[in-house]
């Protein structure tokens, strides 16, 4: 048997924010070379998840801790996790006057030459953006497809072990979901044997589309700041499918 | 220097007149010197290593690659003017002077001889400033590069700079003003008057990077004709003492039009106060400012704008975005519009805040620390799209530009 060594464990977590609680008893262990699916309803709490894994001061963690890579990030700033491995991919990133893609791209890829390097810009034609596109302001008047394409370009230029992907699929039309599943299969290892994959992700998807793209092999189900259930991606979306997430519920409250 | 009694009268009178706004300067704890006090130089590439350095950071390729001409005053002497150009004509003001009897028709035109203490100071005191004139119905596409360099300490530096762009022509400056490394004091005060003809354009871009305790004066007054451009564009990112300006443009011509660009980086204590003012009175003339201001340690800037409409059917916008980043320092925006005509329109938009926290987020979940993030936010907030210049002046701007943030 194979021992799958454990990347991300999050054991009895519990967050608030502005002094309300909107997570609590969350178990999450993710294995190294693995993707999991955070499934769940609006304000269920999906992105607290993703916000408190990475880090940011307005989420606080009231009980219980994260650990990555074997060490205690629970305390640790956002730069210190995202250094050790972590990256995310967000669903409506800020647009910043002034600091154009390009800076960003030459950062993350640690580089500081005036011109990206020739593997850089192959990801950059790849993802169908050109040395004009870059030196745009980043994200600033960027259509939704372009927003997650230069997200998933500057995670390709990060290579973080543990990937977050809020929504990537979101308000992108099919042709551009099928060339981001492409990257993100790229990033996650997915043209690997499975044991021999390192790179781990954790997706957020409302509607589960990219998941026609991208295996997964766990899925969850957040409900009101829970971990509902776990399981099977695929026999947890077909439930979904047929009765939405209010099915879901009742594994929240067994007693009922 | 000055051809009129009329003149040197207003001016004598107006000696102790202390300026509207600004801490006030007292003249004489300030060392004057006398004109050819340093020797002059055949060009830039003469200059002393230390020198060169210094006037690169302000824009003054001392090589004078890709420049029509270069000028450069030290203290009070003109050490150097050279210009390869036939569409213009440069020199000290003083050989201009001798040149030409009709420069005194541009004397103290733009700009008030009694405006305050250090106009008249400019009219009474050593020569000094520089002559510049592009020929009617010729476009130079080179630039022009001025400096004003203070090298000795303590120094009283005045200049009287008259700039005239003849009928069709197009004019582009850059001017870079700086103090050698062994300067902590000095008084600058430059009086500049500019004569943009019909259908001219003159451009000019000004990067300041004086020494901590340098005091700085300028008084500047812009004239237009019809369907005459003016473009200005200043940097000031470097520590001052004090600096007060407050240029001013008359928009006389029939569509004529204005643009002044300013960014403004307080540091340390400085105390800038810097506005822009166009007088519209010219038939569909138009104005606009744009203001990038960043306040740190117990920086104090004021940015202030007036738009004064005059007639029908003119047009003028002001803006002015400024992030307070410590709590010692302070943004003082001071937006003014003046509508005293029908069918005018004048807007203006300022907003004064701090850097947004999401923006910060977004950068360290790309591996920046807090202030990496936040000093990353800030030179693009300053580093604004300097518009309205040809191609190659465009991308030697950028590069003047991101020199000065990078103190930032």
């Amino acid at each position: 048997m194979v021992v799958v060594e454990l990347l991300l464990e999050i054991t009895d977590l519990a967050v608030e924010v502005n002094e309300k609680e909107i997570l609590s008893d969350i178990d999450l262990y993710i294995g190294e070379g693995e993707t999991h699916v955070l499934l769940g309803p609006n304000g269920s709490g999906k992105s607290t998840l993703f916000m408190s894994i990475l880090g940011f001061p307005k989420y606080k963690i009231t009980r219980g801790e994260i650990i990555f890579k074997g060490e205690d990030i629970t305390n640790l700033s956002t730069t210190e996790r995202v250094r050790m491995g972590v990256g995310v991919s967000f669903q409506n990133p800020p647009a910043i006057r002034g600091v154009r893609l390009n800076d960003l791209l030459k950062i993350e890829h640690h580089e500081t030459d005036e011109e990206l390097s020739p593997e850089m810009m192959k990801m950059v034609t790849k993802l169908k953006f050109d040395e004009k596109f870059l030196e745009r302001d980043v994200n600033l008047g960027f259509s939704g497809g372009e927003v997650k394409r230069s997200e998933i370009l500057q995670l390709l230029a990060q290579e973080p072990d543990f990937i977050m992907f809020d929504e990537p699929d979101s308000g992108v039309d099919i042709e551009n979901v099928e060339l981001l599943a492409e990257e993100i299969n790229i990033l996650l290892d997915k043209d690997k044997k499975p044991g021999l994959r390192e790179k781990s992700g954790l997706l957020i998807t409302h509607l589960g589309y990219i998941l026609n793209f991208v295996n997964a092999e766990i899925a969850h189900v957040l409900m009101d700041g829970q971990i509902a259930c776990s399981g099977s991606p695929n026999e947890i979306l077909e439930h979904v499918r047929k009765e939405g997430f209010k099915g879901c519920v009742e594994c929240c409250n067994p007693i009922h | 220097m000055l051809q009129s009694d009329t003149l040197k009268e207003k001016a004598e009178k107006a000696k102790k007149k202390k300026a509207s706004l600004g801490e006030d300067i007292e003249l004489e704890k300030y060392d004057q010197e006398e004109e050819g006090e340093h020797e002059q130089l055949e060009s830039l590439e003469e200059l002393p290593e230390k020198y060169k350095k210094d006037i690169l950071q302000v824009g003054v390729d001392p090589s004078g690659e890709g420049r029509a001409g270069s000028f450069m005053q030290l203290d009070q002497s003109q050490i150097c003017s050279t210009c390869q150009s036939e569409s213009i004509e440069m020199m000290g003001i003083q050989q201009a002077m001798e040149k030409y009897q009709w420069l005194s028709d541009y004397m103290w035109k733009a700009v008030n001889v009694d405006t305050d203490k250090y106009t008249a100071e400019a009219a009474l005191g050593e020569p000094g400033g520089y002559f510049i004139r592009s020929m009617p119905g010729t476009k130079e596409v080179f630039p022009i590069q001025a400096c004003m360099f203070i090298g000795d300490q303590n120094i009283r530096q005045t200049a009287h700079n008259i700039v005239i762009a003849e009928e069709n022509s197009e004019l582009h400056i850059i001017t870079g003003c700086s103090t050698g490394s062994d300067v902590q004091s000095a008084l600058h005060i430059g009086v500049s008057e500019f004569y943009i003809k019909k259908g001219a354009k003159i451009t000019f871009t000004m990067v300041h990077n004086w020494a901590e305790q340098v005091e700085v004066r300028p008084r500047t007054g812009i004239l237009l004709e019809d369907n005459a451009t003016y473009i200005n564009n200043y940097i000031l990112t470097s520590p001052v003492r004090t600096i007060q300006s407050y240029p001013t443009a008359y928009c006389k011509g029939e569509n004529s039009r204005v643009l002044f660009q300013s960014i403004m980086g307080g540091q340390k204590d400085s105390i800038m106060d810097t506005g822009t003012r166009a007088i519209l009175t010219g038939k569909n003339s138009s104005a606009e400012m744009i203001t990038r201001a960043v306040s740190k340690d117990e920086s104090q800037i004021y940015t202030r704008g007036h738009l004064a409409g005059q007639s029908q059917e003119v047009k003028g916008h002001l803006e002015c975005m400024g992030l307070v980043l410590s709590d010692d320092s302070m943004i003082y925006s001071v937006p003014e519009l003046e509508g005293s005509a029908t069918n005018l329109e004048l807007s203006h938009e300022a907003a004064v805040g701090k850097i947004a926290e999401e923006e910060v987020l977004y950068l360290m979940s790309r591996g920046l620390t807090e202030d990496e993030a936040a000093s990353m936010i800030v030179r693009g907030f300053l580093s604004m799209d300097i518009t309205g210049l040809p191609p190659e002046l465009a991308a030697e701007t950028k590069k003047m530009l991101d020199l000065s943030l990078q103190g930032m």
